[in-house]
């Protein structure tokens, strides 16, 4: 492993330099190393992060990774790590010009890394340097501790994909930092309608109530009101918080929603005037119900309590992890509860950011009149990425398809409301409102802000049109078997949006939704409910995985979840419910005769004590 | 870096500690061309987590569903894939795969390692050494050939090969100007140009173990009772040939409800189908084999059979039969029951008709039953391995 020499790296700064052109951001330093194809396989088990600490499930991976190159010998051509600097590897038998279309595809990465919002807490720190500090640690633990280092490495890492990543990434975005409602909010949206379940006509007449004190006090604080104003504007994340009680009525979320998308429109908001406003209006508000303070630090309190993930409730409740001999297992719980939400967003984004780092190779190399002379080399390579198989999925291809059609159905104005109130085919194909002056520019646009704020399943769940699927002739193949030729088919099965949609958020990954009970914990064992959403857990992994939990807890572990009835023997045709869309009733283009029954659902306790596991009905 | 013996001495440790072991022995198979595919045995591990699982959501004989592009309607097939893997090359493997000696090398390959795999279960698993059936044959014989060759002494002088070394000895000292005009009394002779035959030994390897594996690989079978046989017939076979030196022979046959043997291990363990069950249709192939090649004079024989207990044959009349013969020659039969976990607690067809019928009381050296569960772990794999040949 050693650094890309001098030659190839001027080369690759005027690829940035064309990059930053072309308008994507990223940071001046980066780090190209070569690498041969025995250090990929030392390093993937690490994913890719040469410093992650030691584990032997690595080694286990690197031992049977070189087993499979014995066997299937293969070149990959590079990788990216978002680290500060980011740094990205090489193969050592690249040809130049092939790094120079490789470095195309990382700077795509790079700027994916540092732009996309699912990333932003990943970007004030470098993991590389992070993840030498905890390495040097666990080896110093391994060295004190010996082997049980290594299991309270393994269970942590099992519960490693139930940290709260949303809610981490949230608090990075949101300016305050809490997720709580303000008073006055809370006042509207819950102690009005949920504790004192107040008519509705009372309810009209305390926002009135509210309004008429905005009019009387505006004069006072109208000046420094409008000095706000600028402060607004830009800070989107922040106007979402703030919810404007004189603009609209209805408290709804969507009204939030509406104002993260819309960060420029026009808030007639007056931020400082609220405060004072809030103070005077809550003043009568505790005349006449003295409970509500109190109301409001329970809501509070049980807000912050219920937003701890099982990893964190684990660190901050466990008596045995509170005991003085244990207190070492909480850095390494940490240290993997961290390094899990740094690389949540990749798993979450893998088809947008291979399709944005593919887009812009091809449309960066091609530009490039360094490499003339190497365009069929280029060609061919491009090709074996990017194509899309017969059968079969290639998230490259897929994005890179994807952005293309956004840029060029947005270059047409193709998200309008003109053009989908449009039912005719042959008018929806000749539909063309592009700019004259720059025609390309509004779908550029376009794609840039969806690099920003989207992920994989918003990606996939709002672009995927009939259009797409048309024009790239795709469809969702089946595979069956045929008793009298003995063979599986795979045939067409579906050439609706709709149902490609389904089939590739279903293949998106999703770990279950798993949090603690707290009032049942205060009992005694760990309290774990798993939310369900059409589909069961792996039967096999629980009991393993909860042993490592009640390790970790120091006493036994409750599951809560839903298992099928009688799946085995006698409903061998079980029906899938589709857990992102809620069921649907069975619609008539259903053409083939629906025999797939439904399934029953029943609610599970599995019971983890002194390591053996037993189920119980509830 | 850590070797494999370290990881797994690390993972016994887990059991003095309370803990299940993690780390299993799994192999990467690779198909080539010709049949000897290739092995390699690498140690695997699962991190056990909260995740969604699959449940089988279409119906029974549709396959899963995934992307595509092209032409085509809605239904239209686009294209197709036996289910038994074509039977292309079996013809022409016959004239080289018979009798011992195929040790080129893709069968090598897999023989090292798996001979190394047999190294670390019988040492690391305390698998037992092996308890011969009577008179143990000797492995190695030796044979005097004249095929060695050897420069200035010997029994037969070689005098192609000598002359040929003469005429390189006499060029390299320039005493032969013209290539067209030679005269041979010109030649300049060294006594150690002279080569001769010289007669030596040699190791002549006679196979001593012949093993059979039977696996049922009808409908019922997909799946894990498939991945329990299978992962226990490669240990099983590992572990033999480490016991015999590599001197083991092997025959594959699968059974549904007709009996075919198959040339390779990969067609062994990958071939699947779906029809019915019976486990006499095996029993008999391998004694009709046995018999035709007059097999039972030179081999020890073993048996083993895999299967998840189902048989067509509900009391076993016919297939009891056929295994009383078998005891007569085998030097072990082992039958292995993967039990599926909703068949809980009753006997399988083959489990009760083979307890019943009191053979394995009565020859409870010559054959062993092993009833797991579909998802046995390794250790209980191991373990089985040594209820059938202990």
């Amino acid at each position: 492993m050693q650094l890309i020499d001098q030659h190839v790296k001027g080369i690759m700064e005027g690829c940035k330099q064309r990059a930053r052109d072309a308008g994507l951001s990223f940071e001046d330093e980066s780090l190209e190393y070569i690498v041969t194809n025995r250090d990929m396989i030392e390093l993937s088990p690490k994913v890719m992060i040469p410093t992650l600490y030691d584990y032997w499930v690595h080694d286990v991976r690197v031992i049977s990774g070189q087993g499979m190159y014995e066997l299937y010998p293969s070149n990959p051509y590079e990788t990216v790590i978002n680290t500060r600097p980011p740094i990205s590897y090489y193969n050592d038998n690249n040809p130049d010009w092939l790094n120079v279309m490789i470095f195309y595809h990382v700077l795509g990465h790079i700027d994916f890394f540092q732009n996309n919002l699912f990333f932003k807490h990943t970007w004030d720190f470098d993991f590389n340097g992070q993840a030498l500090a905890d390495k040097r640690l666990i080896a110093k633990y391994r060295s004190e501790k010996g082997r049980w280092v290594d299991y309270v490495i393994e269970f942590s890492r099992a519960i490693d994909n139930l940290v709260g990543y949303h809610d981490h990434v949230a608090g990075t975005l949101r300016s305050e930092g809490k997720r709580a409602l303000g008073k006055l909010d809370y006042y509207f949206d819950i102690f009005l309608q949920n504790e004192k379940k107040v008519i509705q006509s009372e309810y009209l007449k305390e926002i009135d109530r509210y309004n008429k004190i905005d009019h009387n006090r505006l004069e006072v604080v109208g000046k420094d009101a409008t000095s706000q104003e600028n402060h607004e504007n830009g800070a989107y994340a922040a106007n979402a918080h703030d919810k404007n009680i004189t603009h609209d009525t209805n408290h709804g979320a969507a009204v939030d929603l509406n104002h993260i998308y819309e960060s420029n429109g026009s808030l007639s908001g007056t931020k400082n005037g609220n405060i004072s406003k809030e103070d005077l209006f809550l003043i009568d508000v505790r005349i006449k119900y003295p409970e509500f303070d109190s109301f409001y630090s329970r809501y509070i309190e049980k807000k912050e309590k219920s937003r701890l993930d099982v990893v964190q409730y684990i660190l901050k409740n466990s008596e045995f992890l509170k005991k003085d001999e244990n207190r070492w297992m909480k850095s390494v719980i940490e240290i993997i509860r961290n390094t899990s939400l740094v690389f949540q967003p990749q798993i979450r984004t893998k088809i947008m950011n291979e399709g944005w780092a593919s887009i812009w190779h091809e449309m960066l190399f091609m530009q490039d009149d360094r490499i003339k002379g190497h365009e069929t080399d280029f060609a061919k390579v491009n090709a074996g990425v990017t194509s899309m198989p017969k059968v079969g999925l290639n998230p490259y291809a897929l994005g890179m398809r994807l952005f293309y059609h956004i840029m060029e159905m947005e270059n047409r104005d193709c998200y309008s409301f003109e053009y989908f109130n449009l039912k005719d085919k042959v008018k929806r194909d000749k539909f063309d409102k592009s700019k004259k002056d720059n025609p390309g520019k509004k779908g550029l646009e376009k794609i840039f802000q969806i690099r920003e704020n989207l992920n994989d399943f918003t990606f996939i769940n709002s672009f995927i049109d009939q259009e797409f699927m048309d024009k790239h002739n795709l469809f969702v193949s089946g595979k069956r078997l045929n008793r009298e030729r003995m063979s599986w088919q795979y045939y067409v099965k579906s050439r609706k949006a709709e149902d490609y949609r389904d089939m590739i958020i279903n293949t998106l990954y999703h770990p279950p939704v798993i949090y603690v009970d707290h009032k049942k914990t205060t009992q005694g064992p760990l309290y774990l409910v798993h939310k369900f959403e059409g589909k069961p857990l792996k039967r096999d992994y629980i009991e393993n995985t909860m042993v490592g939990i009640e390790y970790l807890w120091g006493r036994s572990v409750r599951l809560e979840t839903s298992e099928p009835v009688a799946a085995s023997a006698e409903t061998p045709h079980q029906r899938f419910i589709n857990f992102w869309n809620q069921p649907k009733p069975p619609s008539p283009s259903a053409a083939q005769p629906d025999n797939k029954k439904e399934i029953t659902w029943k609610r599970v306790l599995y019971v983890m004590e002194n390591r053996k596991l037993i189920k119980r009905d509830i | 870096m850590i070797t494999l013996d370290e990881l797994l001495e690390k993972d016994r440790k887990r059991e003095e500690d309370g803990f299940k072991r993690k780390i299993r022995i799994g192999r990467i198979v690779k198909p080539v061309r010709g049949g000897r595919e290739k092995i390699v045995v690498v140690p695997t591990t699962v991190e056990e987590k909260f995740v969604h699982d699959e449940i089988s959501l279409e119906e029974e004989g549709e396959g899963e569903s995934t992307g595509g592009t092209g032409d085509g309607q809605e239904g239209d097939v686009i294209g197709e894939e036996p289910i038994r893997p074509s039977e292309d090359g079996e013809g022409q493997g016959e004239g080289d795969g018979e009798g011992p000696g195929q040790g080129s090398g893709g069968d090598h390959e897999f023989e090292s390692n798996a001979y190394e795999l047999g190294k670390v279960l019988s040492e690391d698993f305390e698998l037992p050494n092996l308890v011969d059936k009577g008179g143990k044959r000797t492995l190695v014989k030796f044979n005097y050939e004249m095929t060695d060759k050897n420069r200035g002494f010997g029994q037969i002088l070689d005098k192609k090969a000598t002359l040929r070394r003469i005429v390189e000895t006499n060029m390299s000292l320039g005493n032969i100007p013209d290539p067209y005009a030679i005269d041979p009394s010109d030649f300049i002779i060294a006594p150690s140009d002279m080569i001769y035959r010289i007669l030596s030994k040699e190791k002549s390897y006679e196979s001593q173990a012949l093993i059979f594996f039977l696996r049922d690989y009808s409908g019922s079978m997909g799946g894990k009772p498939t991945q329990t046989v299978v992962s226990q017939h490669v240990m099983l076979y590992s572990w033999l040939l480490y016991q015999y030196h590599k001197q083991v022979l092997t025959r594959f046959i699968l059974h549904d409800t007709e009996a075919r043997e198959v040339e390779d291990f990969y067609k062994y363990y990958s071939y699947k189908v779906a029809g019915g069950t019976k486990v006499v249709s095996a029993y008999r192939m391998v004694n009709e084999i046995v018999e035709k090649e007059s097999l039972a004079r030179d081999y020890n024989i073993y048996v083993f059979h895999g299967t998840d207990g189902d048989d067509w044959d509900t009391d076993g009349k016919e297939a009891l039969v056929e295994l009383e013969k078998m005891i007569s020659y085998a030097a072990r039969v082992g039958i292995t029951v993967a039990r599926h976990s909703y068949a809980k607690s009753k006997d399988t067809e083959v489990e009760s008709y083979l307890k019943k019928s009191g053979l394995l009381e009565k020859h409870a050296n010559l054959i062993r039953m092993d009833v797991l569960d579909e998802d046995a772990e390794d250790t209980r794999i191991i373990q089985g391995i040594k209820n059938l040949i202990s």
